[in-house]
């Protein structure tokens, strides 16, 4: 069981949190040490709104081990207001409602269950905007 | 540096070989290039996969293998870049032998994908992608790739549909190699009717799972007539890297590493898009086909399905790709694939392709690792 890896990435998972290049004010989702933009090591954290627009979306029939037990569903890029996209899931939608453009906003919601008295995975996927 | 040749192809048919082990069709590649450069011994393996040790519970395949040849003592390593790794492996072993540090060298790529079930793959195949932050998510390497289809043809107003001139293309290819996992042709009927794995992306946009090897024999240029009648010049040989995960591409639908590798294989070569006769691309779904063919200068943006529409990437055309079956037609063994376009593109450059025959003196290879961010480019020549 993979405890500490899922925890390490606890303030991501559930508080959308990202860096922002203190140099050249590149925002950043996931988080990272040097800004790829101006290479500065000046970074700082920042926290995401969680609202988007879907970018880009799939429905995935042929899952990979461990999300079988969900298909079909819905992957996408989301294209935060800040600026970076972002690879989730959307949840609380009709796989013909989505569309590019689509707004939407973060959610907290399991994303994997594992074998038997293993972990419970939960972290952010995005849902039609109210 | 010195100049680089290939002197010896081998490869095992691609497909579900349940009978036999990775270090069975390593070697029997391996003894096949081996016997074809007339040579019982090399300095050095330098051996392409991305899984053993996930999906055959084997790492340490160098030594395995080179032990399995009967070749212990030589310096040998696995070579790992995803999909990529069978280009990255040729490019290490061509490395090795421009520096003067190896002279004969083996260049080989294995993968055995049919261990485990086509779930549990799928979920290791998504290891070429970001870990935590796109594999995490549920998302599988179809769905990356689905991803930037559907903006793909969003953006350039296309549909589905379109894209079926890659997959009968290669199809049509793969009838006459003997080495290619589906030898029967495919119609755009049948095309349209595929079910969905990651939708847009079907059945028939994908290249199958599978187990194969393959290998060549590297030497210096100067030397390679002691080994072939008709060596083969690798006249450029480049690898870039770009992001791992799509959401961190500046564009999503360009490949820059595709472009940045070509750009200085070009260069290194001497030569441009059109001095290239025949382009073995990476196929793994339809839509890295028509990226592959906009970042190597082939098609400008958003118009390498309309290449494929006019007929220009078959046999006949401007640029025949895929010319053995591709990805989609041979199979896709990944860590294999890279080594596979070689040897392929070898059978055309000496007039050894059989009914899929191309009058050609230069052929480009290009090899993807994970949605785009390693990329392999290399241009062949003859010597004639």
């Amino acid at each position: 069981m993979d405890i500490a890896r899922h925890w390490r990435l606890r303030d991501q998972r559930y508080n959308l949190q990202g860096t922002v290049c203190a140099g050249c004010g590149h925002k950043m989702f996931p988080p990272r040490v040097v800004c790829p933009e101006c290479r500065s090591r000046k970074i700082e954290t920042f926290e995401f709104s969680g609202q988007g627009e879907v970018y880009s979306h799939t429905v995935v029939y042929q899952a990979p081990e461990g999300f079988d037990a969900y298909v079909p569903y819905v992957a996408a890029l989301v294209r935060l207001e800040e600026g970076p996209l972002i690879s989730a899931q959307l949840t609380d939608v009709n796989v013909d409602e989505v569309a590019i453009g689509l707004p939407v906003e973060m959610v907290t919601r399991k994303l994997t269950e594992q074998e038997e008295n293993g972990l419970i995975v939960y972290g952010y996927k995005f849902r039609p905007r109210f | 540096m010195r100049e680089v040749a290939i002197v010896g192809i081998g490869q095992t048919p691609v497909g579900e070989h349940w009978d036999r082990s990775l270090r069975d069709l390593s070697v029997q590649a391996i003894l096949d290039a081996l016997d074809d450069a007339h040579i019982a011994r090399a300095d050095a393996l330098y051996i392409g996969n991305m899984l053993s040790g996930e999906l055959a519970s084997q790492e340490h395949l160098g030594a395995l293998v080179a032990d399995h040849l009967g070749l212990a003592g030589m310096e040998a390593i696995k070579i790992e870049a995803a999909c990529g790794s069978g280009g990255a492996a040729v490019r290490s072993g061509a490395l090795a032998v421009a520096s003067g540090q190896q002279d004969v060298v083996i260049a080989a790529g294995v993968e055995k994908m049919t261990e485990m079930s086509s779930n549990c793959t799928t979920r290791y195949l998504a290891s070429a992608a970001d870990g935590d932050y796109e594999a995490a998510q549920g998302f599988s390497f179809v769905a990356i790739n689905a991803l930037i289809m559907q903006r793909y043809m969003y953006e350039h107003g296309l549909h589905k549909e379109d894209f079926a001139p890659f997959a009968v293309n290669a199809h049509a290819n793969a009838v006459g190699n003997p080495h290619a996992m589906f030898r029967r042709p495919i119609t755009e009927a049948q095309f349209r009717a595929a079910k969905p794995i990651c939708a847009p992306i079907t059945l028939l946009d994908s290249s199958p799972m599978a187990d194969g090897a393959a290998a060549v024999i590297l030497c210096p240029l100067d030397r390679a007539r002691e080994f072939s009648e008709r060596p083969i010049r690798i006249a450029a040989s480049a690898l870039a890297t770009d992001t791992v995960a799509l959401h961190d591409r500046r564009d999503v639908l360009f490949l820059q590493a595709g472009y940045e590798s070509a750009r200085r294989a070009y260069r290194q070569a001497g030569v441009g898009p059109d001095d290239i006769d025949l382009f073995e691309l990476h196929d793994a779904f339809t839509i890295m086909a028509a990226l592959s063919l906009e970042a190597t200068g082939f098609a400008e943006r958003g118009q390498g399905v309309r290449l494929a529409q006019e007929g220009e990437i078959t046999r006949r055309g401007r640029i025949p790709i895929c010319t053995m079956g591709g990805l989609k037609g041979r199979g896709h063994p990944v860590g294999a694939t890279g080594v596979y376009q070689i040897v392929e593109a070898v059978q055309q450059l000496r007039g050894q392709a059989g009914d899929n025959q191309i009058e050609a003196r230069r052929a480009m290879t290009q090899n993807i690792g994970g949605s785009g961010a390693t990329i392999v480019t290399h241009i062949l020549e003859t010597m004639d």
